[in-house]
């Protein structure tokens, strides 16, 4: 736990960082109804580990979501972005024609918009991260 | 499946880069990273195969048709540079294990071979893109991953090198993206053969000698053209010996692509040589540029640096012969393009022979290596009589090509500074000729004399490349022959 951190400090965002991260998934799966999307939810959810790691420590953080995780993360979003493009080549359209995914049109720009976002949420999200632990480890 | 190469063609490097990540054994990395170079190659030539016959081949992303939406179109042009960077990127990969190994921390082995084929999607992007914004971003895409690469070389000064190169790349880049955006607000498209439509038009617009401007400063730096040539050096000096060649190769020869695909497409080549004047741009500065750099590369004590002056001076001939504004000149500017990136993709193959051998490519530390590694010595002087541009080799014939260009147009300086360069090329390589055959080493131990070759996984790749600058210096067919096509079809 890092010592600078007062008790106040900790107590109030043991209360925020559900919160920030709730929002962050409101950010992720609403986005294609109101302002947001994939990239503003990875860096709200990555904000929520970031402020948990500044007060708790980085270590403490990093029990829950190590390195190694984070990179796996860093992977898998860029990973689903893409497979979402080759599955659509697989069932006979082009490279993210998402219209092949299901039988409507709507339904399935929906589906391909939505599982592309994800993808970058989660890429996103874990970039921010492993740019803070990394800098916080070269400070240390 | 035929019908989805143009997409496949970037989207399988760049599914593998985050694969990559997910594979933490350096060998199995290194194997990924090849077998991708090598389907990456046999896409190139069935997209050259596909072009010769049915012509230019348009692709639409995600099914919106252009200019909405995002198009890749191959076209010979394309076709042509994307079997370069796919055949560099195959010879690379395959020589890289050995080197690799001994330059890049097993840890870090995975993260560099990612690196590598973010670098390879992106040069494959911008030439696969037809969209002036998607090529931006697979300029980034590129640039990015190549800082990276740069920084892991052995020593600390890959990392200024890497800042260096950053610094500048990004001006480059921000250059362009500010040279599109302005594009876009005039046009309304992003979209390469709809903006040539519209540019006609608006060609008094102030607005557009702005967005000009910006793209000539912005890819000039990223092709390195004197004087915005200073990143270069030390980023190819310092860069892990593979990436060296990797990027010696390709980079700026895929950003000569993008000055031909910006000023002879998206910008009618009649609009950017008689109303912006690009040729009374490019040919002093390819003039001083063949010049100096050859001039400071026969000065260098560090080889990999000779080489990379050299590389400015060579990338001089290019826009020298781009510059000349007739098809001609363009087409050797194209053959020169293939032939430089064989010859100088093997010596730095070479030299990275050497240092995987030596520890150094200090010009002192190559006494008496003609006898301890014969073969790789030999390779670097027959790529060097091709540099220097000696009849029968592939250096021969871009030269030739580059001096009846100049001729053709009246040009004689420029007809001149070509033959003065290659004089020039002469003193730097025999500095190493002689100092790897006719000098003895200062500590002439037991140990100083034993033979050091290199392995023949690095061997094959070298003399392969050798072979090349040999064969296209005798069959043209394709270096030439694909080219005019290419040019031609950009001249109407």
């Amino acid at each position: 736990m890092n010592p600078r951190s007062s008790l106040i400090l900790r107590e109030v965002c043991r209360l925020v960082i559900p919160a920030v991260m709730l929002f962050a998934l409101y950010v992720q799966f609403h986005g294609e109804y109101g302002p947001g999307g994939g990239f503003q939810a990875g860096v709200i959810f990555a904000a929520a580990v970031i402020l948990y790691a500044l007060v708790y420590g980085r270590q403490k953080a990093q029990r829950i979501l190590p390195t190694e995780t984070v990179r796996y993360f860093i992977a898998a979003g860029v990973l689903l972005y893409a497979g979402v493009g080759v599955a659509t080549m697989l069932l006979g359209g082009n490279f993210l024609d998402y219209n092949v995914l299901l039988q409507g049109h709507q339904q399935a720009q929906h589906l391909g918009i939505f599982l592309i976002e994800l993808g970058v949420g989660v890429t996103v999200g874990a970039v921010m991260i492993a740019i803070f632990y990394t800098l916080d480890e070269f400070c240390e | 499946m035929l019908a989805h190469l143009p997409a496949l063609q970037v989207v399988i490097p760049l599914i593998s880069a985050p694969a990559c990540v997910l594979v933490t054994r350096a060998n199995w990395a290194w194997l990924l990273a090849t077998a991708v170079s090598i389907i990456s190659f046999v896409i190139a030539l069935l997209l050259v195969h596909e072009v010769s016959e049915h012509g230019v081949l348009s692709y639409h992303l995600g099914g919106w048709r252009p200019p909405l939406g995002i198009e890749y179109r191959i076209d010979h042009l394309s076709a042509y540079l994307l079997t370069i960077v796919a055949a560099t990127a195959s010879i690379t990969m395959i020589a890289a294990r050995e080197s690799i190994k001994q330059e890049i921390p097993p840890e870090k082995a995975s993260l560099f071979f990612s690196a590598y084929l973010l670098c390879l999607t992106g040069l494959l992007g911008i030439i696969a893109s037809g969209d002036a914004f998607n090529i931006f971003v697979f300029l980034e895409i590129s640039s990015l991953s190549s800082y990276v690469l740069i920084a892991m070389g052995r020593d600390r000064r890959a990392l200024t090198a890497a800042y260096q190169y950053l610094i500048m790349g990004t001006i480059g880049a921000t250059f362009i993206l500010i040279g599109v955006g302005l594009l876009y607000m005039l046009t309304g498209t992003l979209n390469i053969q709809d903006l040539q439509q519209r540019i006609p038009a608006i060609v008094d617009s102030r607005t557009l000698h702005a967005a000009f401007a910006f793209l000539t400063a912005g890819i000039s730096l990223k092709i390195a053209l004197f004087p915005l040539h200073l990143w270069l050096p030390n980023a190819y000096a310092h860069a892990p010996s593979m990436i060296t060649v990797f990027l010696s190769a390709t980079a700026t020869k895929v950003s000569v692509y993008v000055l031909l695909r910006f000023f002879f497409d998206l910008f009618p080549q009649e609009i950017s040589l008689q109303q912006f004047h690009l040729g009374k741009i490019l040919l002093p500065l390819s003039i001083i540029a063949i010049l100096t750099a050859s001039f400071v590369a026969i000065f260098q004590e560090n080889i990999k640096r000779m080489l990379a002056y050299s590389s400015v001076a060579q990338i001089g001939y290019m826009t020298l012969a781009i510059g000349l504004g007739s098809a001609d000149g363009t087409i050797a500017g194209m053959v020169y393009l293939f032939n430089h990136a064989i010859i100088k993709g093997g010596l730095f193959l070479a030299m990275a022979c050497v240092l995987l051998r030596i520890g150094s490519v200090q010009l002192e530390d190559f006494a008496g290596l003609g006898r301890r590694m014969p073969w790789t010595m030999a390779a670097v002087v027959l790529l060097g009589l091709g540099l220097i541009g000696i009849p029968f080799t592939a250096g021969f014939v871009s030269k030739w090509y580059v001096l009846s260009a100049a001729i053709e147009q009246g040009h004689w300086l420029a007809a001149i500074v070509v033959v003065g360069g290659s004089l020039l090329t002469v003193l730097y390589i025999w500095k190493i000729i002689e100092h790897a055959y006719f000098k003895t080493p200062v500590s002439a131990t037991r140990q100083s004399q034993v033979i050091l070759e290199a392995p023949r996984q690095m061997l094959l790749p070298l003399w392969l490349l050798v072979a090349g600058s040999f064969y296209f210096g005798l069959d043209t067919s394709f270096s030439l022959g694909f080219a005019s096509t290419a040019v031609q079809a950009l001249f109407h």
